[in-house]
């Protein structure tokens, strides 16, 4: 289905790496929906934005469940492990 | 050999509040009078696949357009740029999506070759759109190829700006094509069930076909849901429904 659900979040002081090299990003979408590229039914999809600067300024990604969940978990054991630096 | 030629190219029309959208048409070029079709492309964007369904109806004899529904965010960008541009901004507000398909439908009724009669097609969140252009434009036909959120709820914390409306249904001017597959959860067959009885209640014309084995968009040949006997069947009851309702190709 087109799901439409859609969790949107600001992104601040952080990078990302599009095609036409690197911009500082403002928001990210993350949703469970219909894929362009990846070969399942629906994805994880991530779209880290800049929209002051544009469509194009995107950095995608379209994840398997498992692999959104592996994500997840890679993240907050880094994330967990960054506030005893 | 029967003349087939086909013109498929990039126009310009004039969409909700009179600004001027990019679209994508398709029309035999045969010069003999037939019907429109409009095609709502999928949430994920106006893109290769919803063109290739342009050109199809144009194969099967149709006055065909698309307007890029997210043209006003993302002009001239990628197809999936564009659809997740248009997704962080809340998605396409429904007075606009009636605004640009009401547009397309008056483009097509401007061709030298136009019947007069025009005809929606939606898939996905496009299917939902079709049902709603059924309820205030002028219309021949509409068919909504599993669209969600006609009635049922949407998901909690709900970030677009969707809303069903099946207490609007009495308000259809149109006749209605309805395609589902019964593994799908948006629409589930409950919520088809309700916007039958919702049409029964109402003295609405519709026709609903239902597939077993069949979820979710699966008139799509470039994704796994994709399956073809419920596909290849669903065109015929298509062809057939506009063939009756925008007086034959």
């Amino acid at each position: 289905m087109c799901t439409y659900s859609t969790e949107k979040i600001d992104v601040e002081r952080s990078s990302g790496k599009g095609a036409d090299g690197w911009f500082p990003l403002r928001t990210a979408t993350v949703y469970y929906d219909h894929p362009v590229h990846a070969p399942d039914d629906h994805t994880v999809n991530i779209d880290f934005l800049a929209p002051d600067r544009g469509p194009g300024a995107r950095v995608a990604v379209e994840l398997s469940l498992d692999s959104a969940k592996a994500l997840l978990e890679a993240l907050q054991v880094t994330v967990e492990r960054a506030a005893h630096h | 050999m029967g003349y087939d030629a086909v013109l498929a190219e990039t126009i310009g029309i004039q969409g909700a509040n009179g600004d001027e959208i990019e679209a994508y048409s398709a029309r035999p070029l045969d010069g003999s009078a037939r019907g429109g079709v409009v095609v709502i492309h999928h949430m994920p964007g106006y893109d290769r696949e919803s063109k290739e369904t342009v050109r199809r109806f144009a194969t099967e004899g149709y006055n065909a357009v698309c307007p890029n529904l997210y043209h006003r965010e993302a002009p001239g960008a990628a197809p999936d740029d564009a659809a997740a541009t248009a997704r962080a901004n809340g998605g396409v507000p429904d007075d606009r999506l009636v605004g640009d398909v009401g547009g397309a439908a008056a483009w097509l009724r401007r061709l030298p070759t136009s019947n007069g009669k025009v005809g929606t097609i939606g898939f996905c969140s496009g299917g939902r759109q079709a049902v709603l252009t059924a309820l205030s434009l002028d219309i021949q036909g509409a068919v909504d190829c599993y669209g969600a959120f006609v009635v049922g709820e949407p998901p909690e914390g709900f970030p677009l700006r969707i809303r069903p409306f099946g207490d609007r249904i009495g308000e259809l001017r149109a006749p209605l094509l309805g395609m589902f597959g019964n593994d799908d959860k948006h629409p589930s067959p409950a919520d088809v069930d309700e916007l039958e009885k919702l049409l029964q209640e109402a003295g609405k014309e519709y026709e609903f076909h239902r597939y077993d084995d069949t979820g979710h968009s699966f008139f799509s040949v470039d994704r796994p849901a994709y399956r073809p006997a419920s596909a290849v069947d669903g065109w015929e009851k298509i062809l057939a429904f506009f063939g009756a309702k925008l007086g034959g190709a």
